[in-house]
């Protein structure tokens, strides 16, 4: 009769022709499965997309429906225009250039932490309401930017300078078609300044 | 002297907790990842203080890449359909059934609609090909016969009304395209929509930051 073996090697002596049975070790080589398995995580790290991308609403003015009574003029003292300039240079100048006989004065800075673009815009939110703590402006007037990108700036500077309007907490802004007058501001202080 | 004798090691390791870690890391990567959609075009999108995040369903996408080529796509396999069912309505562009499901399986649309047929007709790697070097849909500061995008835009509108508008640009695209778009969508009414950025983080001591705390106080109160 075939027997089971299941003593576990006590010495046992069986008769002649019955094999011991061999004891198999219970152990894996597992390398091959771990192989496996990091080679599933490195396919799913690119394939993957961890960061869902965010998105920044952004409203333009409607330029059909507004009619002229509708219409709310800027003060020329809470208004600064910003230029968005080539290789993200920045002109800006407070006030709306509206008197031709008077070129403002442009002043040029960068995206950048120390003396940037928004520092220029901190100090132009609390001259304004220094202006309102005086009594020579409204409480409802707000610091107003004109955001004007110039033909040979990027994307990234328009995103980057909504970017600062968020920052800084500047409600009052609008992204206006830059003017050949403005454009002339910018070559004449590029021609000043030597800038190419 | 007499040598010292090192007991002499097995070189095998226990591979079971190294298996371990492996499949836990790839069930969590399993469980995270959203694959890639398959895009024509490469952009890397500049980075904002926005945290709004991308809504998953109804959003009309218009590419735009570093030259200024645009590509167009809504997200929805049936509303695809129905577009290109419109369009070849109204634009008599004569197309099969099997080439409108190619549109409607397919991903952003980067080709003028005279080449829209023989596109749609080719097999998926020969779109892939050509949208290396597709020209973009053409489109125009004005809403024109030629504006292209201005037709898709209003056919997509129809086709699915609650379409949030998501425009997804590379960071040196350069300022005119991105205005032509924005005109686009001006000229069919359209003031309000989405920029895709990337997220950064919000510059201390600004008043961004300030605002942010006063509502994280507010909200623990």
């Amino acid at each position: 009769m075939a027997e089971m073996d299941t003593s576990s090697g006590g010495g046992h002596k069986k008769g002649p022709g019955v094999k011991k049975s061999k004891k198999m070790s219970t152990r894996v080589d597992l390398t091959p499965m771990v192989d496996l398995g990091f080679l599933l995580i490195t396919f799913f790290i690119f394939t993957t997309t961890m960061a869902k991308p965010k998105t920044m609403e952004i409203n333009m003015p409607n330029t059909k429906q507004i009619e002229e009574k509708d219409q709310t003029k800027i003060k020329e003292s809470t208004a600064m225009t910003i230029l968005l300039s080539q290789d993200h240079r920045i002109y800006y100048y407070e006030g709306l250039a509206t008197d031709p006989t008077q070129p403002p004065e442009l002043k040029v800075t960068y995206f950048r932490e120390k003396d940037g673009i928004r520092d220029a815009i901190i100090s132009k939110i609390e001259k304004v309401k220094a202006l309102q703590a005086s009594g020579q402006l409204d409480a409802k007037d707000k610091a107003a930017f004109l955001i004007k990108p110039d033909t040979n700036s990027s994307y990234k500077d328009l995103v980057d300078i909504l970017d600062e309007m968020t920052i800084n907490d500047a409600r009052v802004f609008a992204i206006i078609d830059i003017t050949p007058v403005d454009q002339e501001f910018i070559a004449l202080t590029e021609k000043a300044s030597g800038v190419q | 002297m007499p040598k010292v004798k090192l007991p002499r090691k097995s070189t095998n390791i226990d591979m079971t907790a190294m298996c371990d870690v492996a499949f836990l890391l790839l069930s969590f990567f399993m469980l995270a990842t959203k694959f890639k959609p398959d895009e024509p075009v490469q952009v890397s999108t500049p980075s904002s203080v926005s945290d709004i995040p991308l809504p998953d369903t109804s959003i009309m996408l218009i590419t735009i890449d570093q030259a200024g080529r645009t590509f167009f796509a809504i997200d929805n396999k049936n509303k695809r359909k129905e577009l290109i069912e419109n369009m070849n309505e109204y634009k008599n562009l004569g197309l099969t059934d099997d080439e409108m499901n190619s549109f409607a399986i397919g991903s952003s649309l980067g080709v003028p609609l005279r080449q829209l047929k023989s596109y749609l007709a080719s097999t998926p790697d020969d779109q892939r090909a050509f949208d290396a070097a597709a020209p973009g849909i053409p489109l125009d500061t004005a809403i024109t016969e030629a504006n292209e995008l201005a037709h898709w835009i209003r056919s997509a509108r129809v086709v699915n009304g609650k379409l949030r508008i998501c425009i997804k640009a590379d960071s040196k695209t350069p300022y005119p395209e991105i205005q032509r778009i924005v005109k686009t969508l001006g000229g069919l009414d359209i003031f309000k929509f989405n920029l895709i950025t990337a997220l950064e983080g919000v510059p201390e001591g600004s008043a961004l930051a300030r605002i942010q705390l006063e509502e994280a106080n507010a909200k623990s109160k």
